[in-house]
Parts: C-alpha cells; sequence; structure tokens
C-alpha cells in the first residue's frame, strides 16, 4: 500500500467518481460538500467507487467507514491516514 | 425457415428502427443470440434471435423504421444450416467480399446510419460494407451469383470462402471456364492478413472496446472468438488496476462511441414523448389508488451489515436488493398485482419480472426487468440489479431485459425524498414505490427509540383491485423485510 499525500488522494478519488459518472463536474463540488449529492451518486454508484477506490488504493473499506467518504476533503484524508497508518 | 421480426420492446413500443445488423447472412445464430442493434424512442437495444439457424436474407435496411412484428430477416432452420446463404437469389458476391473487407459495422457507420431518415438504402455496390437489403422482396436479377464482381462460382463455394475468410477475387479457378470450385477454396492459402475467427458480436464488442482479436483465444466453434471471450480479455486487459470481478466492465462504455450519445437532444426529446404518451395513457385510463406505510428496516441493516463486513465490495449487497427482493415474493402471494389488464380483464401473471425504474443521468428514465426475481436468491437480484443499472445508463440493454415486466417498482430513496406515489406503466395494474431510509422515532413494545425505516407505496389499478388486496401486499413486503435472511 502507498502512503498517498493530499493531491494523490484527491485525485484518486476523482478518477474514480469520473469512471461511474464520466461527465462528473468537480467544479461545482466544494471540497465540504457532500459529493453524493451533488453529482447524483446513488447506492450502486457509491458502492462501485467503494470498489474502485479499494481496488486502486489497496484501502480496506468497511460498511462502518462509509461515513468518512461524505465530503471530498474527509474521503482524502481517510485514504491518507489509512494508507500512512495513522489510526 | 421462419422469420425474425421486429420485437416489441415495451408495452408503449409501435415502430423501431433498425439501428445495424450484427450478422451477415450465412450466419449461425443460435437462440439468445444478440443479431441487431434496434432504436425505439427511448433507447437503442440489443435484440436478440428467438430462433437457431442459419441467418438468410435481410429483409429491412439499416435506418428503416418498421411497426412492430414486421420481418427483418429470414432465420433458415437448422436443417438448413448447410445450404448457401444465397440460394435465393441473394448477392453473395458483394456479402462474400463484405466479409472478406475490412470490419463491417463499425459504431460510427451505425450512427449514421441512425440519421438518415426513413428511405430504404440504395442498392450496394461491390465492395461496399453492408449487405444491400432494404425492403424489397427477391434481389433483382442482376445481383444474381457473381455478376457483380465478375466471378464465375456457386453460391455454395461463396459461403465456404466467406466462412474462411477469402476473398474469391484473389482466387485462382481450376474449373471450367475458370471457374472457382469448391477444392479452390479448400486448398487456399488463407488471407495474408489472416481474419480472426469470431462472432460478428465479439468483433463489434472487440472494436468498441479497443481489444484486439487476434490477442483473444476463442472457446466458440473451431476456436471461434465469441463474445464472452472478448468480455474476459477486457478483464484481464483491466487487470492489475481492477481486480474485482467485472461487475464494472460496463465502465469501459464511456469511451465507446455508443449511438445513444451521437445525439442527445433528439433522444432526450423523444424519449420525453415517449414517458408522456405512456403516463398520459395511464393516468387516462387507469382508476389508481394508492396506499403507503412506513417499514422498519432495522432487522435488514443488522443483516446487511453482518454479511458485508465480510465481502470484498464487489460482493456487497445494498438494501435495494431486498426491497426487491421482498417486492417479488410479496407480488408472489398476492398475484392480482402481478399482472396485465388487457380486453377489460386482469389475467395474473404465472411469473414475477420487476421493472426496475431506472433514472437516466441526461434525463428520463428506462424500467429494465429482473425476470423471476421472486426466485432468485438476494445476492443474484443484486448482481442482476447492479448489471441492469449499469447498462441502461450505457445505453446497452437487451431486448429481453427491456420487455415481460409485470409489476414496476420505483426506488427515488437516492434523491432523498421519502414517499413516491408513482405512476402505473400500463398494462402492468400496480406500481411499488420505495423512498429514502432514513432515522426516525419509533414505537415498539412500548418503548421509544431511534431506527431506520422505509416509506413503501403502492400505486394500485382500481379495475384490477381493491384496496384490501394492496393492504395485504404492503403487510407481506413488511413482514418479508423483517427476516432479510430468509429472503
Amino acid at each position: 500500500m502507498k502512503p498517498l499525500n493530499n493531491a494523490e488522494a484527491l485525485s484518486v478519488i476523482k478518477e474514480s467518481i469520473t469512471r461511474i459518472i464520466p461527465d462528473a463536474d468537480f467544479t461545482l463540488v466544494e471540497p465540504d460538500d457532500k459529493f453524493r449529492d451533488v453529482l447524483e451518486l446513488d447506492s450502486l454508484d457509491f458502492l462501485s467507487l467503494i470498489e474502485l477506490l479499494s481496488a486502486r488504493t489497496g484501502v480496506q473499506i468497511d460498511g462502518e467507514d462509509y461515513w468518512q467518504l461524505t465530503t471530498l476533503s474527509d474521503a482524502a484524508r481517510f485514504l491518507i491516514d489509512r494508507t500512512t497508518g495513522r489510526p | 425457415m421462419t422469420a425474425f421480426t421486429m420485437p416489441s420492446l415495451g408495452a408503449d413500443m409501435e415502430e423501431g428502427v433498425l439501428h445495424e445488423w450484427l450478422v451477415t447472412p450465412g450466419d449461425q445464430v443460435h437462440k439468445g443470440d444478440v443479431v441487431a442493434v434496434v432504436e425505439t424512442d427511448k433507447a437503442s437495444i440489443e435484440v436478440e434471435c428467438f430462433a437457431s439457424g442459419t441467418v438468410g436474407r435481410l429483409l429491412v435496411a439499416p435506418g428503416a423504421r418498421v411497426p412492430v412484428g414486421t420481418p427483418l430477416a429470414v432465420i433458415e432452420g437448422e436443417a438448413a444450416a448447410g445450404e448457401p446463404a444465397g440460394a435465393q437469389g441473394e448477392p453473395v458476391a458483394v456479402g462474400a467480399r463484405a466479409k472478406t473487407g475490412r470490419e463491417p459495422a463499425v459504431p460510427r457507420l451505425r450512427q449514421k446510419a441512425a440519421r438518415r431518415p426513413r428511405h430504404a438504402p440504395k442498392s450496394t455496390h461491390a465492395g461496399s460494407q453492408k449487405e444491400p437489403t432494404g425492403q424489397r422482396t427477391p434481389a433483382p436479377p442482376e445481383h444474381s451469383a457473381g455478376h457483380d464482381s465478375g466471378i464465375v462460382t456457386g453460391p455454395l463455394v461463396r459461403h465456404l470462402a466467406a466462412l474462411r475468410g477469402l476473398d474469391l477475387a484473389t482466387l485462382h479457378g481450376t474449373g471450367p471456364g475458370g471457374r472457382i470450385t469448391r477444392a479452390d477454396v479448400e486448398h487456399a492459402a488463407p488471407p495474408i492478413t489472416s481474419r480472426v475467427r469470431a462472432t460478428p458480436y465479439a468483433r463489434r464488442l472487440a472494436h468498441d472496446f479497443g481489444i484486439d482479436l487476434s490477442a483473444v483465444r476463442g472457446t466458440g466453434d473451431g476456436e471461434a472468438v465469441r463474445a464472452a471471450d472478448v468480455r474476459t480479455a477486457m478483464r484481464a486487459d483491466a487487470g492489475g488496476e481492477r481486480p474485482e470481478r467485472g461487475l464494472l466492465d460496463g465502465d469501459q462504455c464511456a469511451h465507446a462511441p455508443i449511438a445513444f450519445d451521437s445525439r442527445p437532444d433528439e433522444r432526450r426529446e423523444a424519449m420525453r414523448r415517449a414517458i408522456a404518451d405512456l403516463m398520459s395513457r395511464s393516468k387516462r385510463e387507469i382508476p389508481h389508488y394508492y396506499l403507503s406505510t412506513t417499514i422498519d428496516l432495522t432487522a435488514v441493516e443488522d443483516w446487511l451489515r453482518r454479511i458485508n463486513r465480510d465481502r470484498p465490495p464487489a460482493d456487497r449487497l445494498v438494501h435495494a436488493a431486498l426491497l426487491l427482493k421482498a417486492t417479488a415474493v410479496a407480488a408472489r402471494e398476492v398475484p392480482s398485482l402481478n399482472g396485465y389488464w388487457r380486453n377489460n380483464g386482469f389475467s395474473s401473471a404465472s411469473e414475477v419480472n420487476l421493472g426496475i425504474a431506472v433514472s437516466l443521468r441526461q434525463g428520463g428514465l428506462l424500467a429494465p426487468v429482473i425476470h423471476r426475481a421472486d426466485t432468485l436468491p438476494s445476492d443474484a437480484v443484486m448482481a442482476r440489479l447492479k448489471d441492469l443499472v449499469q447498462r441502461a445508463r450505457r445505453g446497452r440493454l437487451r431486448g429481453s431485459e427491456t420487455t415481460g415486466a409485470t409489476l414496476t417498482v420505483t426506488n427515488l430513496g437516492d434523491q432523498g425524498v421519502e414517499a413516491v406515489f408513482g405512476v402505473i406503466h400500463p398494462p402492468q395494474v400496480a406500481l411499488v414505490g420505495f423512498g429514502a431510509v432514513v432515522e426516525r422515532p419509533w414505537a415498539a413494545s412500548g418503548m421509544l427509540g431511534v431506527r431506520p425505516v422505509v416509506t413503501t407505496t403502492l400505486a394500485a389499478d382500481h379495475r384490477a383491485t381493491d384496496g384490501a388486496v394492496g393492504a395485504r401486499f404492503l403487510t407481506a413486503v413488511d413482514r418479508l423485510l423483517q427476516k432479510p435472511e430468509e429472503l
């Protein structure tokens, strides 16, 4: 598992979302917006996102962790913490 | 010999545009093979063959708009499999050349065909990529074998050459008058750029997804590459990046030129009209009644948390899968909500086929079908749901997946509303709606607690049933969702 910095974490999140919603417009999403609402990810899309993020970063993401993937900044923080071994 | 006809791809479909042929005369097809792409007002649908045999004449050319039931092609029976496709005056010379030529029917061609208005295409000349068909019955005599290309041979030999990927023009005939014989074809060296044996659909998939066919291992007859092989290769291609199984395969479609996206405005308008027509008819003809109940989802959420814990993301379930399964089982228990209102009477269906309302990102909606959902384990319902939603949004549904719904479900929970009172899709007699799963104060056994709940609604046709039946149905859904492990 490669430790991610903030820019890398954000870029893997955005790329993964783009795989699911090809025309996702990130200029509409502020770092602290609930991106699922803004970009209209339904529960299947969100599960696909979890799948992609796990595969790309090696981070195991359980159901209990989903709440930490609400905003782009939270999600980036979560991936950084998990890839750098912070609790 | 049977006719392959324009299928009805939904209760509201009266005509369709034959968008693209995925087979050419002489191809072997099996029941269930995708043979053509048909454009309805709502979507481009991959249409399956409902007979096995050999493709004979193609009766309708790409771009033609025809009513449901119009014969599109002749399928020769199994017994006739060995017969040449051109036996009835088919311009086989052109066909054979087209087959040995470059890739036929690339999607770009498809878009053009779609834009073309309703007229039948011009007669094809040698070297053109498509079978000349149009709506004319037997081809004019000047198209009879060999005339166009000046190659003298019989239809059987042409067929053989086509099968082996040989261009007859490059062969030296040893028969009387330079006629190319069967032996000439059989002894001919394979073409220099040897053409990979592949089914037409596999070829198209490979083209769309940029897969090199020659690198794909074929598992079909004579190691021909089948669509499934291409999919396997796509998965392998995606390789290390996405080790999970291929549920996200549809992703790759994002980069493929899909007819759907070729003219989004027209598509949106046509879909809007189709929805408008169907919904107007529903409200004009169907006296709706509505029921609503709030269901405690604590058991469902607990169960999901438990089983998802040990699963990789690709295998996890979302509660929508359980809501669908419970709906299907309840519909089996209350069959008078599952079926059709036709000719002033209700007939219940023998299977529970759930139509799933899927909203499309560009606007509009489709309702692909999970057939016999009541008989599928929850995991299978989940897999079907993911697959259908993904393909509905990418414009790659199959004909069988758009038809046969006996009851439709709409789930607007992800849009954040708590309840949806739906409009029934005629000729169905009911529509089930789920809102968002929300936490609410909940009194049970004299205690107040906070529980996850979902508002479940039923819109039903009062001609077919009364409120008591609807109530029984919603009660059954509630009861079933309290024991998710048994679903």
